[in-house]
């Protein structure tokens, strides 16, 4: 590594943002800090005395106790705000919330919202360093991140890999930042799914569009699917729930096709049955609860990076 | 009261009496009496006089799709506010849109347009009429009333009318009261929730995107349904390359359409989205490059009749916000002339060109008076500096409203006088 090299960001908005640097800086660091978690006193003082508000305008389970887990272990104070229970219920805007925040001073806020850009909105308004923990269809960095340190650790690098992603591309902020981070790390991602889920211009962001699923895990080392949402079927993108699975769902012959050693991974929450195959979520291949252990491991460290980093 | 004004050794561009020269210009009394040779009109005493070494004088330009807000959003723009600014860019006259609150759908709302709009004395104000009561899309507005009242066009602007039999009807009905029906294109199933053009970028944003068939689709039937009806239509904000070449099409089998499209479509393209710039969300969005070229060629070979801003004026209260949330559109009254300028010295227009665009067609579209010099005409006139550079800054906008996304671009080209009816409504320092 250059030893000129600095992180150098304040802010985490999305994987585009991060040169393949940064990204190699954040898994060394989240690789240095997983052995936190696995001890028996899982806490080191790094960020004693830093505030850090964890602010979720949409429901969520793991990311926000992935995020606050993490603040903990690096000894940071953390304050958890829901949507139904902030201000913006009552009609204030999102920036004149966020500067009521920032007027308590914190030193990062960690912002889940169903808008996309609201991270960006929030980081130009206030000083404090923001995550974006998910923003609309945007972008899901700490997601990509902890996906790319799973990999990397399963398949000791990620250059030269073909990643599978299958689903809903056009609503998912996770396939955008995967596309993103794993062609900006070296492998080569092929996405695949209906049709009226495959947005346009897809390429750009750095992915190839398989017509076939089968087309698209042929010779993969990862096959990821992505959580399809249920009221997609009134939009009108897909006609029922059983056809998807039947036609675009993960299953053993899916698997099959890809290499004998491909791994299996989802984001999370997963619908069995559905994107994915129960027997393949829980066999010997999946990959789904080491990504949500990195999750820990990452966000630790880019809360370490982006505040306590010198 | 407006008395003698002598407009001296300005280049006098007249399309329509086929003039491009210097040449002096006498009002008297709020009318053009002469135009003629510099030096050949006396200079009369109590009259103001005005040297115009290197400007342009040019029929009042008329800006024919504006949202002046009042009634109703009177924090946007009022009447006073957006005329004036109308005023600053060398407008005498502006088509107001009826989705104020109450909709123009109603002589009430149109007699308060316009006597407002008379206290004001900054522009001429022509009402739009709704198309559909309330611009609800059900059923139609009171044409014969809102004619009477000093409507000249009808529109359900803002949005389209999704009925087709609605729309023929309303182009038949138009036609008993001398009314132009003005399209608002775009076939809401495709651009529903949109936010943005769709293609790569909006995808990279993760922003909805709205294609360009959206609009494209009703556009055709809009000029199906002129061809059927034999009634003129005239398309609003034409933004599409394809929605262009259909609007050609048309013109060639002598379908009675006109068109419009605005400053933005020719200036910028969807990359000033990028960021999530709200000030630069609009309905129809910023296009590609592609779109961009071909609205510059559509002005220029006639497909287009007019350059109409779309003035949009909205509040930080609506602008600053998550790019979803934020409210379409720009204002524009006050920065047309330099943008449209901008082609004149890239050559993609001439002068006798821009004059056509921004005031001799939209006189003839709406059929209203202005558009020419004439002598008897009423003295509404547009003074231009064509080298006049200024900074496009909040503290320069007459406008109630900020939301540009040309703030803080080095401009080229300023209306530094402005009359309307013989009386100056704008005047600014004329450099000699």
């Amino acid at each position: 590594m250059d030893s000129e090299y600095r992180f150098s960001h304040k802010h985490i908005l999305g994987l585009a943002d991060l040169s393949a640097e940064d990204i190699q800086v954040v898994l060394q660091t989240a690789d240095s800090f997983k052995e936190i978690s696995s001890r028996s006193i899982k806490k080191v003082p790094t960020l004693r005395g830093k505030t850090i508000i964890n602010f979720f305008f949409e429901p969520s389970t793991r990311t926000r106790l992935s995020f606050e887990v993490a603040a903990k272990r690096m000894s940071a104070d953390t304050f958890n705000i829901s949507n139904s229970g902030s201000s913006t219920v009552k009609g204030e805007t999102l920036i004149d919330t966020a500067r009521n925040l920032a007027a308590m001073n914190p030193d990062c806020i960690i912002l889940r919202h169903p808008r996309s850009g609201a991270a960006r909105l929030l980081a130009d308004h206030i000083d404090a360093s923001v995550i974006n923990a998910g923003d609309g269809t945007h972008e899901h960095p700490s997601q990509g991140l902890l996906d790319l340190m799973t990999v990397r650790e399963a398949k000791g690098g990620i250059a030269g890999l073909k990643i599978a992603i299958i689903g809903d591309i056009a609503h998912s902020r996770v396939a955008h930042s995967n596309i993103i981070g794993f062609s900006k790390m070296g492998a080569s991602v092929t996405v695949s799914g209906p049709a009226t889920l495959i947005p346009p211009g897809i390429e750009e962001l750095g992915a190839q569009v398989s017509r076939t699923v089968m087309e698209a895990v042929d010779g993969a080392d990862v096959i990821m699917a992505l959580r399809i949402q249920k009221e997609r079927q009134q939009d009108p993108l897909f006609p029922s729930l059983r056809e998807y699975a039947k036609f675009f769902g993960v299953s053993h012959k899916v698997v099959a096709a890809a290499k004998p050693d491909a791994i299996i991974m989802h984001p999370g929450p997963i619908n069995r049955g559905v994107e994915l195959d129960p027997k393949v979520a829980d066999g010997t291949r999946s990959v789904i609860l080491e990504q949500v252990t990195n999750g820990v491991a990452v966000r630790m460290a880019l809360i370490y990076l982006i505040m306590g980093g010198d | 009261m407006p008395g003698l004004i002598l407009l001296k050794n300005g280049r006098v561009i007249d399309p329509v009496n086929g003039i491009d020269q210097i040449q002096d210009v006498l009002i008297v009394d709020g009318r053009i009496s002469a135009v003629a040779p510099p030096g050949t009109l006396s200079e009369q005493p109590g009259g103001l006089v005005f040297e115009l070494d290197g400007k342009w004088v040019v029929p009042g330009l008329i800006d024919m799709h504006v949202h002046l807000r009042e009634p109703g959003q009177e924090y946007k723009e009022t009447i006073e506010t957006g005329t004036r600014a109308a005023a600053a860019g060398g407008f005498t006259a502006v088509a107001a849109m009826p989705n104020t609150k109450p909709v123009n759908d109603n002589q009430t709302v149109t007699v308060f347009i316009l006597a407002k709009a008379a206290k004001a004395g900054f522009a001429k104000v022509y009402p739009v009429g709704a198309i559909s009561s309330g611009s609800k899309g059900d059923h139609l507005a009171e044409f014969g009333e809102l004619r009477q009242a000093g409507v000249v066009a009808v529109t359900d602007d803002g949005l389209p009318v999704g009925n087709s039999q609605l729309m023929r009807r309303a182009l038949e009905y138009a036609g008993d009261h001398d009314l132009l029906v003005i399209s608002h294109a775009e076939e809401m199933t495709l651009s529903h929730s949109g936010a943005m053009n769709d293609g790569p970028l909006a995808t990279r944003l993760g922003l909805r995107g709205i294609p360009h068939i959206a609009e494209e689709i009703m556009v055709y039937r809009d000029l199906a349904l002129a061809e059927f009806t034999g009634r003129p239509i005239h398309i609003a904000h034409v933004s599409t390359r394809e929605s262009l070449a259909l609007i050609r099409r048309a013109k060639e089998k002598g379908v009675a359409v006109t068109a419009e499209s605005a400053p933005h479509y020719f200036t910028l393209t969807e990359m000033a989205v990028d960021g999530y710039n709200t000030l630069a969300k609009m309905n129809p969005p910023l296009r590609t490059e592609a779109d961009v070229a071909a609205v510059r060629e559509a002005l220029r070979d006639g497909t287009l009749d007019a350059i109409a801003t779309d003035h949009a004026p909205h509040s930080e209260l609506d602008k600053d916000m998550e790019f979803d949330l934020a409210a379409n559109g720009i204002i524009g009254l006050e920065t047309a002339v330099p943008l449209t300028l901008q082609l004149v010295r890239e050559n993609q227009l001439d002068a006798r060109r821009m004059v056509e665009l921004l005031s001799v067609n939209p006189a003839r579209i709406l059929g209203v008076d202005g558009g020419s010099l004439s002598v008897g005409a009423p003295a509404d006139i547009a003074v231009i500096d064509p080298e006049k550079k200024f900074v496009f800054s909040e503290e320069s906008i007459q406008s109630k409203s900020r939301n540009s996304p040309f703030l803080g671009w080095e401009m080229q080209g300023k209306a530094v006088l402005t009359i309307m009816d013989g009386r100056i409504t704008w005047q600014e320092p004329i450099s000699s």
